[in-house]
């Protein structure tokens, strides 16, 4: 991953989200309590927010200068987004919400198929279902699918186990690590619990009140010490 | 009930329907920029699509009367360069009776739309959806209930108009009549029996109408 986040500030409830950082590990987790301005600094890298000020680019890409007036609108962007509610379509099936992001399949795509995602995440039989009929687990992993459908440059997860039960969390938990595995996408993925930082992270971004306030490797237990402080 | 009651009964009906087809798109417009948007001058656009619902229908008719005659900024144009008349006129009756139902189709459009999480919008864009896609797709379908509900209201309202239509359209029999200035006028004449035959009519065509409302309103909620 090659994510660039400069002169970010975007105005929030009690605070600035103030973030100026580079992201070069492949999964990075964004640490931190509730309210910290996670949820809207992945809202700013998917397009969903319009911030002051920043500068983002994604690879070679510019998705955000605000100095210049570019703005690339979120459809165009290649990020898939599994937001913290999941925003699954309710008067959708199950088929319907994984294939409304689905691009035209390529030569290169059988990683991105149908097939091959509803495999990985073991959702073939949940497709003629109602999304009002699916467990939270179930849920979970459908929200996923239907992000990954679209072939995202990357991948941003927001709390994907808040609101599972611990028997569930350790259910979804192998899940994520095969996506992560299987589909090596970059992916930045908000959560306020360690266990699944040091399960699938790389990296981790300790934010408080708007700002990255520490960054160290997932492996490294220092990391834990200054978000506690 | 004689041809001339039928006349007047389908009369009624088609152009409540017609007025309330008119008035959708603009309609289903403005209850999406009020309830998704902020901008200069939203609450004056408010108060002035809830107009019609608080002024007399009589000085609202007064008003259209002179924007449509023939003196009038909009039926002048229409006179000079369509040769199309407006007042007294089927299209004065559709006038007056989309004006007078328009706030109601938008009061619960806009319920309608704000009901619909602006987080499903935003991760469809995210999947690909430019603005149309989303609204046909997530907010339309969304929203249908209170959609639906809102243009059976417009609908009824419609089928009881009165003073609005008389101002712009007259009770020309056979021409612009319908079902409430026919009561009225039979009534005035002393025509009891065709009054309350009308009358009975209208209270099918209006319970009809509202109990569709109230069934899909509830629908929603549960």
């Amino acid at each position: 991953m090659n994510l660039l986040l400069q002169k970010i500030s975007l105005p929030l409830a009690s605070f600035v989200l103030e973030v100026d950082v580079e992201i070069r590990n492949r999964v990075v987790a964004i640490f931190g309590p509730s309210g910290a301005g996670k949820t809207s600094l992945l809202d700013l890298v998917a397009g969903l927010r319009r911030p002051q000020t920043a500068f983002i680019r994604f690879g070679d890409q510019v998705l955000t200068d605000t100095s210049r007036g570019v703005r690339v609108p979120a459809r165009q962007r290649g990020i898939g987004y599994v937001p913290q509610d999941l925003a699954l379509f309710p008067h959708l099936s199950v088929r319907q919400n994984l294939l409304y992001g689905r691009k035209p399949a390529g030569a290169a795509d059988r990683l991105f198929s149908l097939e091959h995602i509803t495999d990985v995440l073991e959702i073939q039989s949940l497709t003629a279902r109602g999304v009002l009929d699916l467990s939270g687990g179930e849920k979970q992993r459908v929200a996923l699918a239907r992000a990954l459908l679209t072939s995202p440059r990357l991948l941003l997860l927001d709390e994907p186990l808040a609101g599972l039960d611990t028997g569930l969390k350790a259910k979804i938990l192998p899940y994520l690590a095969r996506v992560r595995d299987e589909f090596k996408l970059p992916m930045l993925y908000v959560t306020h619990n360690p266990a699944e930082v040091s399960a699938l992270c790389d990296e981790v971004l300790v934010m408080d009140r708007g700002r990255i306030i520490s960054r160290s490797p997932a492996s490294e237990s220092t990391w834990l010490k200054q978000a506690e402080v | 009930m004689n041809a001339e009651a039928w006349q007047i009964v389908w009369f009624t009906a088609w152009v409540s329907i017609l007025s309330t087809i008119v008035i959708l798109p603009f309609g289903l417009a403005v209850a999406w920029l009020l309830a998704r948007f902020e901008w200069p001058g939203k609450s004056l656009v408010e108060t002035f699509v809830s107009l019609p619902l608080v002024m007399p229908p009589v000085a609202t008719g007064l008003v259209l009367l002179q924007m449509f005659g023939r003196r009038g900024f909009i039926g002048g144009f229409l006179h000079k360069h369509f040769d199309l008349d407006v007042v007294f006129t089927w299209r004065g009756v559709l006038v007056a009776l989309g004006v007078m139902s328009f706030p109601l189709l938008v009061r619960s459009a806009r319920v309608a739309f704000e009901g619909v999480n602006p987080r499903l919008e935003q991760i469809a864009r995210t999947l690909g959806a430019g603005n149309f896609r989303v609204f046909c797709t997530i907010t339309l379908p969304l929203a249908s209930r209170g959609i639906v509900g809102g243009i059976l209201l417009a609908f009824a309202r419609a089928l009881g108009e009165f003073g609005a239509t008389i101002m712009v359209a007259g009770n020309i029999p056979g021409k612009t009549t319908t079902l409430s200035l026919a009561i009225f006028q039979s009534v005035q004449l002393g025509q009891d029996p065709q009054a309350y035959r009308l009358l009975a009519v209208s209270v099918v065509l209006a319970f009809a109408a509202v109990w569709c409302s109230e069934w899909l309103l509830r629908g929603k909620k549960h």
